[in-house]
């Protein structure tokens, strides 16, 4: 039998009466590469949240492989927004990057020589091996950024959680993070949110738009009404000068 | 110092305040990575409903403060449990209810009434053998939970959401760790005061999280900051014949307000 990766099944959310999520469904393949693109406070991070099961919706339901979010912890990679870190917590880059092994350890236990060696090679990866004993506070911006990447491969994930991964690092290190994903995308599915739609790039595979409700397109791009749809300004964002391949002429629908 | 500790009442005080200090430099640094200063002072504050529960209906004052403070701490946690910043106005309406039922309890209470001092300050100078046991057994608890469960405590109090995602069980952590902190209310109000359990909770914790590589390192620090405090306070105390828990928080806050200069100069020198 077929399996998702990810499977939501007419999911509700809200906040203190407040309608964030409304009527969502949403089949993602195995091995996608989907960007969730969607306006600030368009419900996209809740969207993911509720995916990895740290937010449980108010109707509908979510599968990861086929179960719930909480039964396959150790398929799961998650890099959150950089935004809400305690940058005086006193732990090691190393320790920090260890953590991403949680969804394999047991309770009760302490990490295992292989979770170590798991941790070494996810911060070799991302190039941060040498900066393993450092404060996490004292990192810049791109190199946490780094970090909270090498915890999430640290796990050895079948499906990868993004949020707005390359909100803070360089271009550089952002042409070589794509390049990199679409490399670990041959066996692991990827989901990329962002409000940026600049993370569309070749590599990605599908698109979701956000707003409320969601829209989803089996192709990298991004058709008109699903502009109207998440953005009440589209113009403005099409004058970021974006790829033009990523916008179709609504003709085409 | 030396010809202090012929009298057993000192011997008995240092005892307590250096077990005491195991279980502050503990769940002190769990207290301010998580940021619950707030909550942990509700917890020490409300636990005086205890005394006065235990006077009216005459349990036992450590039955009455850790049964009350255990169900404060319960419901502080339930209350705090998904939203931590938003609800410090329970918090505090909590902290005052506790404090005004004590009162009120010991008021009402025929005969003897009990002094509202002793348990804010505390008596370290009475603590007797059982109490020393006591708080033996409650150091040897907290901190095999805390051993046993370090690499959980450790990823929600780094980052409580990715720690959820990984599948460990946040909320029943948070329940456990402010039960852990209700613990050390019981295990040492009496001694040395819930005034002194939340500077001792605080205060040493907050200095060594600057000197800190790790958690685990801070809370070897905390503790070794907090006896210091312990043994200088009661030192000086003996010396000069004043209160003794009042002096340990003076030499506690000393330290909390002259400590940004070393670390100063620790920053210059590297």
């Amino acid at each position: 039998m077929h399996t998702w990766a990810v499977e939501i099944q007419d999911l509700w959310f809200s906040y203190n009466d407040h309608q964030v999520l409304q009527e969502v469904n949403l089949n993602i393949a195995e091995k996608a590469f989907l960007a969730i693109l969607g306006p600030n406070g368009s419900g996209k991070t809740t969207l993911l949240k509720l995916m990895l099961g740290v937010l449980k919706p108010d109707r509908g339901w979510v599968r990861i492989f086929g179960q719930e979010p909480h039964k396959v912890v150790h398929k799961i990679g998650y890099v959150p927004q950089d935004t809400n870190i305690n940058k005086s917590f006193p732990i090691s880059v190393f320790d920090a990057t260890l953590m991403g092994r949680l969804g394999h350890a047991k309770r009760a236990r302490r990490y295992s020589a292989h979770d170590r060696a798991m941790a070494q090679k996810a911060l070799e990866t991302v190039g941060m091996w040498e900066q393993r004993k450092r404060h996490i506070g004292k990192l810049s911006g791109g190199q946490r950024q780094r970090v909270f990447i090498a915890r999430a491969l640290a796990g050895d994930p079948d499906i990868l959680f993004m949020d707005e991964p390359t909100a803070s690092v360089d271009r550089e290190f952002q042409t070589e993070l794509y390049e990199f994903l679409r490399k670990l995308n041959e066996s692991v599915t990827i989901l990329v949110v962002s409000h940026d739609l600049s993370v569309l790039s070749s590599y990605i595979k599908s698109v979701a738009c956000v707003n409320q409700k969601l829209f989803y397109h089996d192709a990298a791009e991004i058709t008109s009404e699903m502009l109207d749809m998440a953005y009440h300004c589209p113009v403005e964002l099409v004058a970021h000068g974006l790829p033009h391949r990523v916008l179709r002429d609504h003709e085409d629908d | 110092m030396i010809e202090v500790l012929q009298f057993e009442f000192m011997r008995n005080a240092l005892y307590a305040g250096l077990l005491a200090s195991v279980a502050c430099g503990i769940i002190g640094t769990l207290v301010v990575v998580n940021r619950i200063v707030f909550i942990s002072g509700g917890i020490a504050h409300a636990a005086y409903g205890g005394v006065g529960i235990a006077f009216y209906f005459g349990l036992a004052p450590l039955v009455g403060i850790g049964g009350f403070s255990l169900v404060i701490a319960a419901i502080m946690a339930a209350v705090t449990v998904n939203s931590r910043h938003r609800s410090d106005t329970v918090i505090g309406a909590l902290w005052a209810f506790g404090m005004a039922l004590g009162v009120l309890l010991i008021d009402i209470t025929p005969g003897y009434n009990v002094d509202l001092m002793s348990y804010l300050f505390g008596s370290i100078l009475t603590v007797s053998k059982s109490d020393l046991l006591l708080m033996l057994i409650l150091d040897l608890v907290i901190l095999a939970a805390v051993i046993l469960f370090y690499k959980d405590f450790l990823a929600i109090s780094f980052d409580e959401e990715f720690a959820t995602a990984m599948g460990v069980p946040a909320k029943v952590l948070h329940f456990a760790l402010l039960a852990m902190i209700a613990l050390v209310v019981v295990m040492i109000v009496r001694v040395v005061g819930l005034i002194l359990v939340i500077a001792l909770l605080s205060i040493p914790a907050y200095i060594s999280e600057k000197y800190s590589e790790s958690m685990r390192s801070m809370m070897i620090l905390s503790i070794m900051f907090s006896c210091l405090f312990v043994m200088m306070g009661l030192w000086l105390a003996y010396s000069f014949n004043i209160t003794s828990g009042a002096t340990i928080i003076m030499v506690a806050a000393a330290f909390f307000f002259i400590h940004p200069l070393f670390a100063r100069l620790a920053d210059k020198k590297q």
